[in-house]
């Protein structure tokens, strides 16, 4: 397997390991459901991270979890070559993997992609968890602009956390390493040198433009499902960007339009009480809008991001599930147009082949973890949003009614157009009984329906 | 009771009374000129027993703008033009026929022009009255969906409205309901025009010219009217202010609502590939739509909200005009009276022989001699016969002045209790629109979070 050139025994022993309990872990999974308890452990850490989450329904994360990471304190240093920034890793685990039950280290981005092209390389066929991308140039951010590294210590944050619930990935000897070791430099060195990373590329190049003899159904449909997904993605995400956007321009209006009813409650005497009222109204609005805004850019923009880049990983997996496909199809054929060395050749054959199954095994059963992950984050980003909405516009209605409060004489107007909403939301007719509350509202001659006020009707019913 | 809509051709029913109101118009004519009349003498003018005098006119009659429509004519410069026209309709009030059903209305068509004519004949009339305004003329303050063409229909809608708000509103008040000509345009659709011109309102009105240097050379402005008409130049300054902030506010929260259908599309599109998830994203995408479209009605309605306050500014102008003619009233009432002691300054003079101020006479005296006594006499006598009529016309002036005030201070604060009344009752609408804006919030993102929970 190319790229096996890490301390080579470990990690083939390693992959041993893990290619056994490979189609082991799942049924497992089950069965550790029913024995084990959820780990009990009262740090604060655990605390956040359950917090985090926000998802009460992974289970596997419940089962498996016994590491524990948390990515926080952000420090930039200074040197004479570069300027970056090293976050704080600190791991709390019992696995018996593991020496200690605590470590704490520092890493840089770097490092985190060290692990992350590692563990492509171990698993081809497994599905990641996006790492945060290296430099978002769209929105001119600066490197070191304090909201850019909060936003991406949380997804690394996610990152190390969905790897070490992973049931397969959590075992990795590079994971380990990464959590534990002091100075991760020489670690580092080991990996595979750039050339043969170069050839592998290439042939994996090669292979793709062969194409493949037949392909599983289901990886098809997987596939066709993968590029949908894709641009489903990219579409959630540009509309979501759009709408912050109008969010914002709105708000904009807003603060400009509170101070007028301001302005205009100083020339005046009875009607100073309901003008400024209306404009404390406006402004209480412009906080509400700003706060939503916040709410969409922390919880459901990441969100969609990730999985942005989940599907981008994702045609990576397909790729190489492919790719590993490719070059035993490749070998296949050579193997029957051989009529010399024909064992050694068989050999490497059936060893392609192997390598084909797990590869297939793997990434089916990742596949619908990673769907229901899919699923549950999604669906309690889209959960907090709706609800975040809902609450933007209870708050907006009690101001709204805290300034009908201001005006005396309109009590009997507002209980009228209260009873009438209720009423309508019974599922009675809705326009008539609206425009009827409302006509009592309007001065001289304004009803649209028509009906004419005479002015001393209008003023009965105020009083 | 709202009256009919007339589907029936109705529209150019002329009235019996038409004759009869026609030859008491020239009676009329002279009536109306003399804006000292009292409001009992054109009571007993009128010649029409239809309705009442002495109450206001809406107490006895229903009046409407119940239709526009659409015409085509020759113009002035006898080029072709499409107006529109506006059904006028009236019906004295509490009137029923013999099947029990209210009877059916008297209508008549008046286009815009006809309208402007009116308010500018009682501006001239009334000069000490803030006339109601009429609707804008042209579309202003509009935000990007609203159409800015005076032939769009949702703008001829508004207008329709605007214009029935303000008959409603001359016939609700104590001065300007028993006006004549303001009748005769509810009910008579030919010769209306005429009836206008002949009263030669147009020779009274002031050119804008005094108007502008009696501003300027006033000396002694009256408190009242000075802080009345900075109040008025205030409100018209921050109303507009308002108006157009409101306009973009609308704009961009259109933009926000609509924005959110491009998440029912998507939702649906996703919804096809997905399994579990299908359904939950199917219903949740509806009801983005259903947000998304949602916005228009609202925005509507904020309109209503936009027109009260745009009356207001437009009666800002109407305020001021009342000052405008107040100072002329006050510069004319000094020019007379500073006339008036001139005069009695150089009837000292010739008597007492002193020259106390530097005129020509006092020059020429000095340097041609002094006159003879007859001429002098002569001269005495004139003078006191032209300071008589001074005193006249200076009584008359502050006589002028004072009933001015007066009628004009009766009128202002009925205006401002009308505009508190208003303004109060607009602005609590408003509330009353944005908190049903948020019911509606409420409801579709509820909807949608339960959708949510079925993924």
């Amino acid at each position: 397997m190319s790229g096996a050139t890490v301390p080579a025994d470990i990690s083939g022993h390693m992959l041993d390991l893990d290619e056994d309990e490979d189609l082991e872990v799942f049924s497992k999974n089950t069965s550790l459901a029913d024995g084990n308890p959820m780990p009990n452990s009262p740090d604060s850490m655990v605390n956040q991270f359950r917090l985090d989450e926000e998802n009460e329904e992974e289970q596997q994360g419940a089962i498996n979890k016994d590491i524990f990471v948390t990515v926080d304190n952000p420090e930039s240093h200074i040197s004479a070559i570069e300027t970056f920034i090293t976050y704080r890793v600190v791991t709390r685990t019992t696995c018996s993997e593991f020496d200690s039950s605590e470590y704490e280290v520092r890493r840089r981005y770097q490092d985190f992609l060290w692990l992350k092209s590692r563990l492509e390389e171990n698993y081809p066929t497994l599905i990641i968890h996006p790492l945060p991308e290296k430099f978002v140039m769209k929105s001119m951010v600066e490197r070191f602009n304090d909201d850019f590294i909060e936003t991406r210590r949380k997804a690394l944050h996610r990152f190390l956390n969905r790897i070490a619930e992973h049931p397969i990935l959590s075992c990795s000897h590079h994971f380990k390493v990464f959590l534990t070791e002091e100075e991760l430099a020489p670690h580092r060195k080991l990996g595979p040198g750039f050339l043969s990373r170069m050839s592998d590329t290439m042939r994996a190049m090669a292979n793709s433009v062969r194409g493949l003899r037949s392909k599983l159904e289901e990886f098809a449909v997987m596939q066709e499902y993968v590029d949908d997904f894709s641009n489903k993605m990219c579409s959630v995400d540009k509309v979501t960007h759009r709408i912050i956007k109008e969010h914002r321009e709105y708000m904009d209006e807003l603060k400009q339009y509170g101070p007028t009813y301001f302005q205009w409650a100083e020339s005046e005497e009875l009607l100073a009480e309901p003008l400024k009222g209306v404009g404390s109204c406006v402004e209480r609005c412009s906080k509400e809008t700003e706060e939503q805004i916040q709410h969409l850019s922390e919880f459901l923009v990441p969100t969609l991001h990730e999985y942005v880049l989940c599907a981008d990983t994702l045609k990576a997996v397909m790729r190489r599930r492919d790719n590993i496909q490719a070059e035993f199809e490749a070998k296949n054929e050579a193997l029957a147009s051989r009529t010399t060395d024909k064992e050694m050749l068989q050999e490497e054959v059936d060893d392609l082949a192997d390598r084909v199954e797990q590869a297939n095994n793997a990434l089916r059963g990742d596949w619908s973890r990673w769907r229901t992950s899919m699923r549950a984050d999604l669906k309690s980003a889209f959960i907090s949003t709706a609800a975040k909405n809902v609450d933007y516009y209870e708050k907006e209605g009690g101001d709204g009614h805290a300034n009908d409060k201001t005006c005396d004489d309109i009590r009997p107007m507002v209980a009228v157009f209260r009873h009438t909403v209720q009423a309508s939301e019974e599922g009675e007719t809705h326009e008539p009984q609206r425009h009827d509350g409302l006509s009592q509202a309007r001065p001289l001659g304004l009803d649209r329906a028509g009906h004419i006020h005479l002015p001393e009707e209008t003023h009965d019913r105020v009083r | 009771m709202r009256v009919a809509s007339s589907a029936d051709s109705s529209s150019n029913n002329s009235r019996s009374q038409m004759i009869m109101a026609d030859s008491g118009s020239s009676d009329e004519v002279a009536v109306i000129c003399n804006t000292d009349i009292t409001s009992k003498e054109s009571e007993n003018n009128l010649i029409n027993t239809m309705v009442e005098r002495g109450t206001a006119l809406l107490k006895k009659m229903e009046i409407s703008v119940a239709e526009a429509d659409k015409r085509t004519g020759k113009n002035t410069v006898n080029m072709q033009e499409t107006y529109t026209v506006y059904l006028i309709e009236t019906r004295p009030a509490e009137s029923v026929s013999e099947e029990g059903t209210p009877a059916a209305p008297d209508t008549l068509w008046r286009r815009y022009s006809e309208f402007e004519l009116l308010r500018t004949y009682l501006l001239v009339a009334y000069p000490y009255i803030i006339v109601p305004p009429l609707p804008e003329k042209r579309a202003e303050f509009v935000w990007h969906k609203l159409s800015a063409d005076n032939l769009d229909p949702d703008f001829v809608e508004r207008r329709r409205v605007g214009l029935e708000n303000f008959l409603l509103r001359l016939a609700s008040h104590p001065v300007l309901s028993n006006d004549n000509i303001f009748f005769l345009f509810l009910t008579e659709e030919k010769g209306w025009r005429e009836a206008v011109l002949e009263t030669g309102f147009q020779d009274k009105a002031d050119s804008r010219l005094k108007s502008l240097s009696a501003m300027f050379r006033v000396k002694n402005p009256d408190k009242r009217f000075t802080a009345l008409k900075q109040y008025s130049e205030d409100l018209s300054t921050v109303i507009s202010q308002l108006l157009r902030i409101r306009a973009r506010v609308a704009d961009r929260l259109y933009g926000v609502y609509k924005v959110h259908a491009n998440y029912g599309r998507v939702f649906s599109e996703w919804s096809a590939i997905e399994k579990e998830m299908g359904d939950g994203l199917q219903s949740a995408g509806h009801h983005m739509d259903t947000y998304a479209a949602s916005i228009d009605d609202i925005l509507e309605e904020e309109e209503h909200y936009a027109d009260q306050l745009k009356e207001y500014l437009f009666y800002t102008e109407a305020v001021r005009s009342v000052c405008r003619k107040h100072e002329l009233i006050q510069y004319e009432l000094e020019m007379a009276a500073q006339d008036l002691s001139y005069k009695k300054q150089q009837k000292e003079e010739l008597e007492t022989g002193t020259v106390r101020i530097f005129s020509l006479k006092g020059m020429t005296s000095k340097l041609f001699g002094q006159e003879t006594q007859e001429q002098r006499e002569s001269k005495v006598a004139a003078l006191e016969q032209s300071i008589q009529e001074g005193e006249e016309a200076l009584k008359e002036k502050n006589a002028e002045s004072q009933e001015f005030v007066e009628k004009a201070w009766n009128d202002i604060e009925r205006f401002k209790e009308q505009k508190e009344k208003d303004l109060r009752e607009a602005l609590i609408s408003y509330a009353i629109m944005q908190i049903s804006m948020c019911k509606k919030g409420i409801q579709v993102w509820s909807n949608a979070k339960e959708c949510f929970n079925k993924m």
